[in-house]
């Protein structure tokens, strides 16, 4: 599927690990694709309705995943080009985990693993209080779910008929020290959240059609999707590889990423 | 240091056969000498750090010699319950391995950076708390655990710098790399070789300063503080950590109590999180910790 904002979102993501030399690419490039469907197709955020109680609430709780979080708002103009250009170097602007600090867009700081679903049921729960509009977008890690605060969340937003709350899971099938179904088992991820009381949605992650569809779904229960995703996805050597979880491309790497997402997208 | 840390535990697992390794998630391109070696031995539970230290008190319960290891802040702070009653309270044979201390995942941000560790650990009743310095005190310290029954936490930094004590080290005794006259620079874990280029510093201002390493916090060595009470020196202390609870705080404990008084001044990490974007040296120059030469 071509898409000329998202072949250069994907392409500032390489070239921003790539200059400060530091991890979580493949993570990045796996979920980039549910945040650039929600942030330019689905979310109702912008920069006039940032500070409102009736926004939409984006929180990618797989924090060690920012870069794609940078580059989709810097393509959307909520991030400037200096934030992009020193991105994790000394004296710059952004880090590798999200600091709430540093732009209004990041409505959490993360990056400690199994955080985000009860900060999401937290906004969630408040939207209800106060009989605010919007929605509560949560995003985790495969890996992330093995976290027992993740469970406790899902629990407190299905007894609470949450039904403004979508726990979204980037299905890319590795985590940091192995592959996901091999380290904890959770082949059956989707019947567990299921029975946890989610409208549990099964999709390919990595479709815009798909997360449009899935993202754009309304329920009397909670929502939750698994998005079935390749980690590193749209450079080839990235793809299913444990050791891109660490690695930046090195220049020679850089090239050959660039062209490939050039030809893809 | 890391490296250090995994060797030295392979080597004691060959002659103990009750070292289990556990890992919540942690370890690429470190861990894999001993998941090779000792397959049956190795656990990675699944990012799940509080069940990673109940399963390790369990397994020490019925017999093992579990070693923990992740980076701090979810190795001490994310699973802090479990610690306090599972391994301190029920006073378990289990060793807690940090990595990241300080500020060595310096990029990643406040969510990685270990800065009150020290402080929560020392506050544990039965817990031993050890900071090597350099890949020497790390190589002993991690040796002497297999003996040191009960509670242990070991604050691996990831940087090597060198080595800066070569000393036989004990667990709970100060090692005194320089003796001096005038003043005592006390470091603990990360900041040892930023403690020698500190006594440099000193000594071209005509001071003679000792440089002693507190590779061990917790039980903090007295008689060598009370000595340098007793002999009126000045005590500087020095920690990549934050300044209240740790390294300073215990040795000015030490010092409010002696009777006496001393100059006294604790260099740290102010009571605040790090929002600055960087490297380990870039925002410890931006505290005003960077003391050495070579990073
Ligand atoms: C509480 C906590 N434990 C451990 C880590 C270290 N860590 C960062 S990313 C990661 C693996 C994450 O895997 P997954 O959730 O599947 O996300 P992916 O990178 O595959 O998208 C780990 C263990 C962390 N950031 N937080």
């Amino acid at each position: 599927m071509k898409n000329s904002t998202l072949r250069e979102i994907r392409k500032t993501i390489v070239k921003m690990v790539h200059k400060a030399k530091v991890s979580h690419v493949g993570a990045a490039m796996s979920v980039v694709d549910i945040l650039y469907t929600l942030y330019f197709d689905v979310a109702n955020i912008n920069k006039d309705n940032i500070t409102s109680p009736d926004r939409d609430i984006i929180i990618l709780s797989k924090g060690h995943s920012s870069a794609a979080l940078y580059s989709v708002l810097y393509h959307k103009g909520l991030l400037s080009k200096e934030y992009i250009e020193n991105y994790s170097i000394d004296g710059g602007s952004l880090p590798c985990h999200i600091d709430k600090e540093k732009s209004p867009f990041f409505e959490v700081s993360s990056g400690s693993l199994g955080h985000g679903p009860s900060l999401g049921t937290g906004f969630a729960l408040a939207k209800k209080m106060d009989k605010n509009s919007g929605r509560v977008f949560v995003i985790c890690g495969d890996g992330e779910c093995n976290e027992g605060s993740v469970w406790e969340a899902l629990m407190f937003a299905s007894t609470h008929k949450l039904d403004n709350f979508v726990f979204i899971i980037d299905y890319n099938k590795f985590q940091g020290f192995g592959a996901t179904n091999e380290v904890i088992d959770q082949t059956n991820i989707a019947q567990r959240v299921q029975s946890f009381g989610f409208d549990t949605l099964v999709i390919d992650g990595n479709d815009l059609n798909e997360l449009k569809t899935a993202l754009t779904h309304k329920s009397d229960k909670p929502v939750a999707i698994i998005a079935d995703t390749t980690k590193g996805k749209g450079v080839s050597f990235m793809e299913n590889k444990l050791e891109w979880h660490y690695k930046s491309p090195n220049d020679e790497q850089l090239e050959i990423a660039l062209a490939e997402l050039e030809e893809k997208y | 240091m890391r490296k250090t840390f995994i060797n030295t535990l392979i080597d004691l697992a060959r002659k103990d056969k009750d070292i289990v390794l556990i890992t919540p998630d942690m370890g690429f391109s470190v861990l894999e000498p001993f998941f090779e070696e000792f397959p049956e031995r190795s656990i990675n539970c699944g990012i799940a750090e509080q069940n990673a230290i109940s399963l390790a008190a369990g397994l020490a319960l019925a017999g093992k010699k579990p070693y923990v290891y992740t980076i701090i802040p979810f190795l001490v702070e994310r699973a802090f319950e479990q610690v306090r009653l599972d391994v301190a309270y029920m006073n378990t044979n289990v060793k807690l391995i940090g990595i990241g201390a300080g500020f060595t995942y310096g990029t990643a941000g406040a969510t990685h950076h270990a800065i009150e560790d020290i402080s929560l650990m020392r506050t544990l009743p039965n817990m031993t708390v050890c900071c090597p310095g350099d890949n020497n005190e790390a190589e002993q310290i991690v040796r002497q655990s297999i003996e040191n029954k009960g509670p242990m936490y070991i604050r691996i930094g990831r940087h090597n710098r060198g080595i800066f004590d070569n000393n036989k080290i004990e667990i709970g005794k100060a090692s005194i790399i320089q003796e001096g006259k005038d003043i005592a620079v006390i470091s603990t874990s990360n900041m040892l070789p930023d403690a020698a280029g500190y006594c440099k510093k000193l000594e071209a201002e005509g001071r003679n300063p000792y440089l002693i390493s507190m590779h061990t916090v917790k039980p903090i060595d007295k008689t060598v503080i009370e000595k340098l009470v007793n002999d009126g020196v000045e005590i500087h202390t020095l920690e990549e950590h934050s300044i209240i609870g740790g390294l300073g705080s215990a040795v000015a404990e030490v010092i409010a109590e002696s009777g006496k008084g001393v100059k006294f001044k604790r260099i740290g990490i102010p009571d605040t999180f790090s929002h600055y974007i960087g490297s380990q040296k870039y925002i410890k120059e931006q505290f005003g910790l960077y003391f050495g030469e070579e990073y």
